[in-house]
């Protein structure tokens, strides 16, 4: 029962943030993608590299379950799923979690996308069997590989003689850093910055 | 009406954190299979079954669904479970998100701006390419195992390799097809 009750909290959470960052904003989705628009990447690499870094230090001072890490396996699907979802991504400027929450907030384009998603993974379903005889299913770089190695768990590391927890604290203040210097639109005249400086001066 | 991005990726940051602190990491695609694998159960009870054999309790007659000890199947069977209530109430969060901040604006509610600027006001012609578009996301999102949610923010806050490995299929194709396709911004 508890953790249900945690489902409840962590998710409306989560679908609550996503709306207020305009994650459920296809024209921000794909105003990020075009590269006019970068606040949401920014958005998301602090997002990443705070969890990351709190969650690393956590795990150090032990205050973190390593049980509670899902590391999930490499394989060439994973690589070629990204680019299936990678074009959708940027045609409808929805994911899976973003389209769910986009319908709840009215947009009938985005239910349209859960529909077509609900069919997408239906036709996986069936074909899973088949896509499991190709090969692409098959782990590579040791399966559920994180960079370095996590104590606590028994995930093969990419650096096995390195600290995981260090590696992760470094790299989640390498993507904060990335995420202060990225800049607001890598298009002139485009991003938030310019639609602002255009209509209204404060807001 | 967007939160800056500081504050925002502090929020969701600590949302991340917070469930794999207190559960486990966030992931969403998985969701879609079981809402599947509910329908087709109603249809055909004979899809999940019961199984002392299996290691979840639980067998299904389609692979994926019996795979990992019918992990799956069981999740089907029980659908009060952490996975699909957390995306439950996701759905149900952004909905109160979208009510306090008063909505989307009517013409936006069938497609935004940068679609209408490069493609025009047709509602079936967006409808029909976010279909498909749909597909090729979920069918592409179990093939990796994972998406947005699961692989790149979960993924990548726990460095795991797979994490890398999809953000980069996903941007090598997300961001040459978004600039091929809308050349105006809006």
């Amino acid at each position: 029962m508890t953790t249900i009750l945690l489902a409840i909290v962590i998710g409306g959470a989560f679908g609550f943030v996503l709306d207020r960052i305009g994650a459920t904003n296809p024209n921000v989705i794909i105003g990020m993608l075009r590269l006019g628009n970068l606040h949401l990447m920014k958005t998301i690499l602090l997002a990443i590299g705070v969890s990351s870094l709190l969650m690393f230090a956590g795990l150090l001072a032990g205050v973190v379950d390593p049980g509670h890490l899902s590391v999930k396996s490499a394989y060439f699907g994973v690589f070629l799923g990204g680019i299936l979802l990678g074009l959708g991504f940027a045609a409808a400027g929805y994911c899976p979690g973003t389209g769910l929450a986009a319908a709840a907030t009215g947009r009938k384009d985005a239910l349209a996308f859960v529909l077509g998603g609900l069919l997408g993974a239906a036709a996986y379903m069936a074909s899973y069997a088949w896509v499991e005889t190709t090969g692409v299913l098959d782990s590579i770089l040791g399966g559920k590989t994180t960079l370095g190695a996590v104590a606590g768990t028994d995930y093969p590391a990419l650096f096995p003689g390195l600290s995981g927890e260090v590696l992760g604290i470094a790299v989640g203040v390498a993507l904060i850093i990335v995420a202060f210097l990225l800049p607001d639109s890598l298009r002139p005249g485009e991003g938030i910055a310019a639609t602002h400086k255009g209509h209204h001066a404060h807001s | 009406m967007i939160l800056p991005w500081r504050l925002g990726g502090l929020a969701l940051g600590l949302v991340f954190l917070a469930a794999v602190v207190l559960v486990k990491p966030i992931g969403v695609s998985t969701q879609f299979v079981i809402f599947d694998g509910i329908l087709w159960d109603a249809i055909n009870p004979a899809v999940v079954v019961e199984s002392v054999e299996s290691k979840s309790g639980y067998a299904s007659s389609n692979a994926y669904l019996d795979k990992s000890g019918g992990s799956y199947a069981k999740n089907v069977a029980n659908p009060l479970n952490y996975g699909f209530v957390f995306v439950v109430a996701m759905i149900l969060g952004a909905a109160v998100s979208a009510l306090l901040r008063g909505g989307v604006p009517k013409a936006e509610r069938s497609m935004p701006p940068v679609w209408r600027a490069n493609f025009g006001d047709s509602p079936g012609k967006r409808y029909l390419v976010a279909f498909v578009s749909g597909f090729l996301v979920l069918y592409g999102a179990r093939l990796a195992g994972g998406c947005t949610s699961g692989h790149m923010m979960s993924g990548m806050m726990q460095t795991a390799v797979s994490g890398y490995i999809f953000a980069a299929g996903a941007f090598l194709a997300g961001i040459p097809l978004a600039l091929y396709l809308f050349r105006k911004e809006a």
